[in-house]
């Protein structure tokens, strides 16, 4: 069956593959996992904020970005980023926005809704009298959720945030409509050249799938090490 | 220290937890605050700290007006130490960096003083061994003992107990009695809600006894224990102490 196939163009293009294509597949993966989750937690906070509006706003937001295929989101934010710049910055041209930050900034926002569910979950984890004491020392509410609430939250949920990041890296994938090198990208590049789909598709394949289930794996061990600590 | 007057509390319009209730603790005494439960005893010494909201009335601590939107509570709150009935100890953090946490984030002292002065409330609890382990290593008489020191480091003016010994398991009891007896000792201004009657007749000055959010009975202890006043703290004392 396999026979004539050629999986030396594999070997050949394996330090395209992975300098440039996993590169920035990690890179993107990395940055977007930090910023969702830092925007994200912003987000948690509004919601869970005694203030209305900010709960309101976050919220909305959170249903609008979940209820978009994340193509279309990737896709819009490249043709309207350079247009918002222009608004925000006052310039009399569309600035110009590279592939990779439209990219990064879409994936950000994309991802910050999941986060920010998450992290909700994670302050509602806490048991009301932790806040409660942390006031009772003297604490203000800013310290309170810095020094109690959101490291024991983040905690309560690293196996889901990693989980989510799992889906992440598979998901940056998606930047090949905007017609990036990652590393899917790269493959599917090398696989037109040389005429090596079946090759090609199958490598990447398999790459996916290793590196997904190697943190899979990772994550499991992560929650018997937490629930020991407990 | 702690001037209560005329405080009232609503969970909602028909519901009222606190009713006109009007009591002050002074400096060095120790108070205990009992009745059964659901009566307001623990609402009341939330409010003292402003963990709990009221409608009306006023409480003053040292002079300091809690209900008054203007008050810094977060400094308020930092003189006024609180011990609770689930311990409420950090759990990510070691014994010795619970200690440490809000003498250095409120209080501004240094890394190496906090450090010293929590491990110098550590031996005084007894807990000095334990100070690099984590809480949910420790027994409950042990987390509690750590949530008193805890409390202790912020240099109180007054400690708050809210039912400090009711999750503890029969035998750890004492232990942190003992430490509250030690402190009451010592001179400390403590409002206790416990049902421990053995340690209010050891330490108490005076003894307030509530019943459905009023405040039934405020009497120095010798005359709480031997003859109550009303028939709800007579039929109470008599319930809790016949065995």
């Amino acid at each position: 069956m396999f026979g004539n196939l050629d999986f030396d163009v594999i070997r050949r293009a394996l330090p395209y593959l992975f300098y440039e294509g996993m590169t920035f597949t990690l890179t993107l993966t990395a940055l977007a996992a930090l910023g969702g989750l830092i925007f994200g937690t912003a987000l948690a906070l509004m919601r869970l904020s005694g203030f209305k509006i900010l709960g309101r706003i976050a919220g909305v937001y959170v249903d609008f970005m979940r209820s978009l295929p994340l193509v279309l989101v990737i896709f819009w934010f490249y043709f309207l980023v350079p247009y918002i710049g222009q608004w925000v910055t006052g310039a009399s041209r569309p600035i110009s926005v590279g592939a990779f930050a439209s990219s990064l900034i879409t994936f950000i926002m994309f991802e910050a809704a999941y986060f920010s569910e998450i992290m909700r979950a994670g302050i509602q984890s806490i048991s009301r009298g932790q806040p409660a004491a942390a006031s009772a020392l003297g604490l203000t509410y800013a310290q309170t959720m810095r020094y109690v609430v959101l490291p024991q939250a983040f905690r309560n949920m690293l196996p889901v945030l990693i989980t989510q990041t799992i889906v992440l890296f598979q998901d940056t994938s998606l930047v090949y409509v905007l017609s990036i090198t990652d590393f899917l990208g790269a493959a599917s590049k090398v696989a037109q050249r040389d005429g090596r789909l079946v090759e090609m598709y199958l490598f990447a394949a398999i790459v996916y799938f290793t590196i997904s289930c190697i943190a899979s794996y990772g994550v499991r061990r992560l929650q018997a090490r937490i629930a020991i600590i407990r | 220290m702690i001037e209560i007057s005329h405080v009232n509390k609503w969970y909602s319009p028909t519901f009222q937890v606190l009713t006109d209730c009007t009591t002050n603790v002074t400096k060095g005494e120790v108070v205990v605050v009992c009745g059964p439960s659901g009566s307001g005893k623990s609402t009341l010494i939330k409010c003292v700290n402003a963990l709990e909201p009221f409608q009306s009335g006023d409480i003053l601590v040292d002079g300091t007006k809690v209900n008054d939107p203007k008050t810094d509570l977060p400094k308020l709150r930092s003189r006024v130490g609180m011990v609770f009935q689930h311990f409420e100890l950090f759990p990510h953090l070691k014994i010795i960096d619970n200690l440490c946490l809000a003498q250095e984030k409120v209080l501004g002292r240094g890394h190496d003083k906090a450090q010293a002065k929590g491990m110098q409330l550590l031996e005084r609890v007894g807990l000095k061994e334990q100070a690099q382990k984590f809480p949910a290593q420790l027994s409950g008489g042990q987390q509690q003992r750590v949530a008193i020191a805890r409390a202790l480091a912020m240099d109180p003016i007054v400690m708050l107990f809210d039912e400090p010994t009711s999750a503890l398991d029969p035998e750890m009891v004492s232990e942190v009695l003992d430490v509250m007896v030690d402190l009451a000792r010592e001179g400390m201004t403590m409002m206790v809600v416990t049902h421990e009657m053995g340690f209010a007749r050891k330490v108490a000055n005076r003894v307030i006894f509530m019943d459905r959010g009023e405040i039934v009975e405020d009497a120095a202890k010798d005359d709480f224990f031997g003859k109550p006043r009303s028939d709800r703290a007579q039929k109470f004392l008599s319930k809790i102490l016949s065995h």
